[in-house]
């Protein structure tokens, strides 16, 4: 009898989750606020659902109602990769060790 | 267009290099590559997606212009925020995310075919399975978040909104998720579709309004967590490892979050998500109302006892945030060092209104990681220093926590302030903090209360240096 893919996905699932629990914990907790925006980008790859949706439209009439939801959806998504990442940047970068010591 | 096989290899490897993104953040030299491997991670899965579906006809030319679009409006947000500003554009962030999860269910379920799925009236049932509860989730991801980026706006007040029979109307409602979930998936209809989705956005608005302002770092970190769980279920639904990887990457880190910033406020995720510490302490705001004798000094004052002090420990808080004191604060650290005073920063975990939220804002002002540390790491040092100059902050320093098993914020962590041979509090006014309750602090015989507005206060001090 064959296994059915939907087992292999939930495996991914569950073992990603594990991999989360165990990264999270190592994050210093003067980057929670970068973890939460690279999260926040990270998690907007939901634009791959956003883009099969945003290209059901056939040639001759590119919207459709399920393309203008998909459409929009790559509008929100876009927001967030972009804002997200620019803006973690934009946080890393201000983080800075003691230059030197003068002690 | 290349084979089904080769894109899943692909969207492996970006599920590996968001991982490698949020590794990267376990310490700040790392950092800046790990966001470097997400934006990678990201590109790679944007462009297999448009090689898989290899249509590059009218419609791909309208993908490429939302993105744009999308892409602009979030690099010009990115640049323009200011960093006090953190906590709501978060807010807005997973708003955003559980509104593109909703609207990627509804067209999958408006449209099938597009995504393999089945015909409509007829999708496969574990596909529907899973796009209804992603669809629930990212609409009460959408929801809550909206009110969040409200209170933490100023839009709507920070105050709990607390009404009788709120726990039951929630607990009906939740349940009636789940029975909707079900006849939906054995009848296919697409009313039932809406339905969900109508309630799903009630319930993330009901579940947010009764909790406070100051509990926003649980809240903010709780839909964070929906907001990956939201994706992982799209994820299931178009088969996407990359996307499944991420949701749980996603939703477990949101909840570890959580569950830090619970444990800095001694409070079970019950008694936080439940509802607001300001409703429940009407008693005890009643008995604190007694007048007792405070020290106040001026900037003058405070500048005297910093001169002639070796070690100074600083401990921000909200405060610091809303009067935007952090530049300042930087300005009189540098005087002090000129002085050869030892400076410090301590900041307790659920300082401000995210997590992370007084490392962000110091840092932003130029001050060095290495001088900033968090509650375990520097609570010994109190005892030893000679000044805590409190800026901002107040139920985080309050005794009462280690002393009063009465007090509403008995247990919780805080940093040992009083141990301190004298404490500057920067302060408004005597009014409690966020808990309702009175810090012991104020009346002890070595606390100097400096009321006025914390940037201005800063300022005073160091022309008085």
């Amino acid at each position: 009898m064959e296994i059915d893919p939907l087992i292999f996905r939930l495996s991914i699932f569950i073992l990603s989750i594990f991999v989360g629990y165990y990264v999270v914990w190592s994050v210093t907790p003067s980057l929670h606020t970068p973890l939460m925006s690279v999260t926040n980008a990270i998690s907007s790859v939901i634009i791959v659902g956003a883009i099969i949706a945003g290209l059901s439209g056939n040639s001759d009439s590119v919207f459709n109602i399920s393309s203008i939801f998909g459409f929009l959806a790559i509008v929100l998504a876009a927001i967030n990769i972009f804002g997200g990442f620019l803006v973690t940047q934009r946080m890393l970068a201000m983080y800075k060790k003691k230059k030197k010591d003068k002690k | 267009m290349i084979s089904a096989n080769s894109s899943a290899i692909f969207y492996l490897v970006s599920g590996v290099l968001f991982i490698l993104a949020l590794r990267g953040l376990s310490s700040p030299e790392t950092s800046r590559k790990g966001n470097f491997f997400g934006i990678l991670g990201m590109i790679i899965a944007v462009t297999v997606t448009f090689l898989s579906t290899g249509n590059f006809s009218t419609g791909f030319i309208y993908v490429l212009i939302f993105i744009i679009v999308g892409g602009s409006i979030g690099a010009f947000i990115a640049y323009r925020i200011p960093m006090t500003a953190m906590p709501e554009l978060v807010a807005g962030f997973h708003s955003l995310v559980g509104l593109a999860a909703v609207f990627v269910a509804i067209s999958a379920f408006l449209n099938p075919e597009a995504f393999n799925l089945g015909y409509p009236g007829n999708i496969k049932l574990g596909s529907l399975i899973e796009m209804s509860i992603g669809a629930a989730v990212g609409a009460i991801t959408f929801s809550g978040s909206i009110i969040a980026f409200f209170k933490l706006q100023g839009i709507m007040s920070g105050s709990p909104i607390t009404f009788k029979g709120q726990h039951l109307l929630n607990a009906t409602i939740l349940i009636s998720i789940v029975v909707l979930i079900y006849f939906l998936c054995s009848t296919q209809s697409s009313n039932l579709f809406w339905i969900l989705l109508v309630v799903s956005f009630l319930i993330g608005f009901l579940l947010i309004i009764p909790i406070g302002g100051a509990d926003m770092p649980v809240v903010i970190s709780m839909l964070n967590s929906y907001s990956g769980w939201a994706a992982a279920g799209i994820g299931f639904t178009l088969e996407n490892t990359a996307l499944i990887i991420t949701g749980a990457l996603v939703g477990s880190s949101g909840a570890i979050l959580s569950y830090i910033m619970c444990k800095g406020m001694n409070r079970s995720f019950f008694n936080v998500i439940l509802g607001g510490w300001g409703a429940t302490d009407e008693t005890s705001k009643n008995i604190s109302k007694e007048q007792r004798p405070v020290k106040s000094g001026n900037a003058d004052d405070a500048a005297f006892l910093m001169k002639n002090a070796s070690s100074v420990i600083i401990v921000p808080g909200y405060g610091m945030a809303v009067a935007q004191a952090q530049h300042a604060l930087r300005e009189m650290v540098d005087t002090l060092k000129k002085n050869d005073i030892k400076v410090s920063y301590a900041i307790h975990p659920v300082a401000g209104r995210m997590p992370g939220h007084m490392n962000v804002l110091l840092a932003e002002a130029n001050v060095p990681y290495d001088e900033v540390f968090e509650l375990e790491e520097i609570n010994n040092d109190f005892a030893n220093a000679d000044v805590a100059f409190v800026i901002g902050a107040n139920d985080v320093t309050n005794p009462v926590a280690k002393t009063d098993p009465q007090s509403p914020i008995y247990g919780m962590p805080v940093l040992d302030v009083e141990k301190c041979k004298s404490v500057l509090f920067v302060k408004r006014s005597l009014s409690p903090g966020y808990a309702g309750i009175d810090n012991d602090l104020f009346y002890k015989e070595n606390t100097l209360m400096l009321f006025a507005d914390a940037k201005k206060m800063t300022e005073d001090i160091t022309k008085n240096l």
